[in-house]
């Protein structure tokens, strides 16, 4: 998600986040709520359509569902097994337009922006939430996912000169002991900007 | 004025920083001293992220302890590994952190953050992913997300120590150009060569206080009879 927003002047990209983000928790219901083979066939039209109107090719759509495809595949078995192949392939269409979906939703919209949009679509429920807390976090995890996974691969080179590449311990332990003291000085950083 | 009043920091046990006192009022100040003397540990009081076990710590007649959040506003401070301390995905973004906290609206923000991303060479960057940049850009990133807030003093722990000579240079100079009263710790002894004063710590204490040329003469005799 972090990576994905695609720069762009389309509609998609001047809607304001919160409309798109209340679009797609409607599509979402409606896709599994609508029990029909044509409603869902439609929907998956629509979401490639829109794709073209925000221009960006159809291989994006394609690349939101490129990496769970195993998933679909262990989906597809199952229900071969319990109930039929229509049904798998019924249940693959759902989840693939809800991934495209929301696949548009963070290629057309900075990370920045979506934050702002959830704080406002939070914003009558700032009395039992910590909206801002909840958007801080949300935009932390959207800052540190590469870092840790650098924090990850760093350990995973220092442990293979070392031919402990198998050993999940010695793995696991840097990464746990780095990912505190980071997130220690993580945690002094946001306080020392006056949060 | 940054006073410094009979301060002493414990962890657990340890006693860390033994009972210093001084007055910080020099434009350019140093802290040097050998790997766990109690550098990072002493800067992190200025700006009340850590409070003393005991003695006291006023910023311009605030003191740390009860007034941490507008100490805080006062002494921004930058930390040694950008990595930490940039905390939004974009770049832009991450500049109108502080101000966001301050309470700055939208429209300001980005002007604010517009002046501040072309003083440090960022503006081409504003829409990247802040992960991608370069080390030095990390750095400058992270003193212009510091700097938009227009602290009074600035606080740099080791702004310079993971950087090759290039960006090393690069954040030199956006150091040296500072408007701010600054305190820079560091063990890059070329940064702090024409500062207005160096305090030289010691296992938690002063060892020297002085000059630079003095100070660092100390301190290179100090480290030598071991
Ligand atoms: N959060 C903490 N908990 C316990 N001990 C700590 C903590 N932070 C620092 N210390 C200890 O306090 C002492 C001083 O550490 P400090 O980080 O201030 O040293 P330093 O002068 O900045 O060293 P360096 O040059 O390595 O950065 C060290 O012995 C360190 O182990
Ligand atoms: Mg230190």
């Amino acid at each position: 998600m972090f990576d994905l927003y695609c720069d762009g002047h389309s509609p998609l990209h001047r809607m304001k986040p919160g409309w798109k983000i209340l679009a797609l928790a409607a599509a979402g219901t409606a896709l599994f709520a609508v029990d029909h083979v044509v409603f869902s066939l439609g929907l998956l039209g629509l979401t490639l359509v829109l794709y073209r109107l925000a221009q960006l090719p159809l291989r994006r759509a394609w690349d939101q569902i490129r990496p769970v495809l195993w998933v679909f595949g262990l989906i597809f078995l199952a229900q071969l097994v319990f109930n039929s192949w229509q049904i798998g392939v019924f249940v693959i269409l759902r989840f693939a337009t809800l991934l495209m979906l929301a696949g548009l939703l963070t290629l057309t919209t900075r990370s920045s922006d979506m934050i702002e949009g959830i704080e406002a679509g939070l914003h009558p429920l700032r009395r039992v939430l910590p909206v801002a807390r909840i958007s801080l976090a949300i935009s932390l995890t959207l800052r540190f996912i590469p870092v840790l996974s650098q924090v990850v691969q760093d350990v995973r080179e220092a442990q293979k000169t070392r031919g402990l590449e198998r050993n999940l311990i010695a793995l696991a332990i840097p990464v746990v002991i780095r990912t505190i003291q980071t997130s220690e000085e993580i945690a002094d950083a946001i306080d020392a900007r006056g949060y | 004025m940054i006073d410094i009043q009979n301060v002493s920091l414990f962890f657990e046990a340890r006693e860390v920083l033994r009972d210093i006192s001084l007055t910080l009022t020099e434009r350019r100040i140093a802290i040097v001293g050998s790997n766990g003397s109690g550098k990072s540990s002493f800067a992190r009081l200025l700006n009340g992220l850590r409070l003393p076990t005991s003695g006291d710590i006023l910023v311009d007649g605030l003191n740390t302890r009860d007034k941490g959040r507008e100490v805080r506003r006062k002494v921004g401070f930058v930390f040694q590994n950008p990595d930490n301390q940039i905390v939004f995905p974009i770049v832009e973004e991450d500049v109108g952190f502080g101000l966001k906290n301050l309470g700055f609206s939208a429209a300001e923000r980005a002007e604010k953050a517009k002046e501040v991303l072309r003083r440090y060479g960022l503006w081409h960057l504003r829409d990247q992913p802040s992960h991608v940049l370069s080390g030095g850009q990390k750095q400058l990133l992270a003193i212009a997300g510091v700097l938009v807030m227009e602290p009074r003093y600035v606080v740099l722990d080791e702004p310079t120590t993971l950087l090759d000579l290039r960006n090393k240079i690069q954040v030199r100079k956006a150091i040296e150009a500072l408007p701010q009263t600054a305190i820079v710790v560091s063990h890059d002894l070329d940064l702090v060569a024409d500062f207005d004063r160096v305090l030289v710590f010691d296992q938690g204490r002063i060892l020297a206080d002085d000059a630079p040329n003095a100070a660092l003469r100390r301190y290179v005799e100090a480290m030598q009879d071991v």
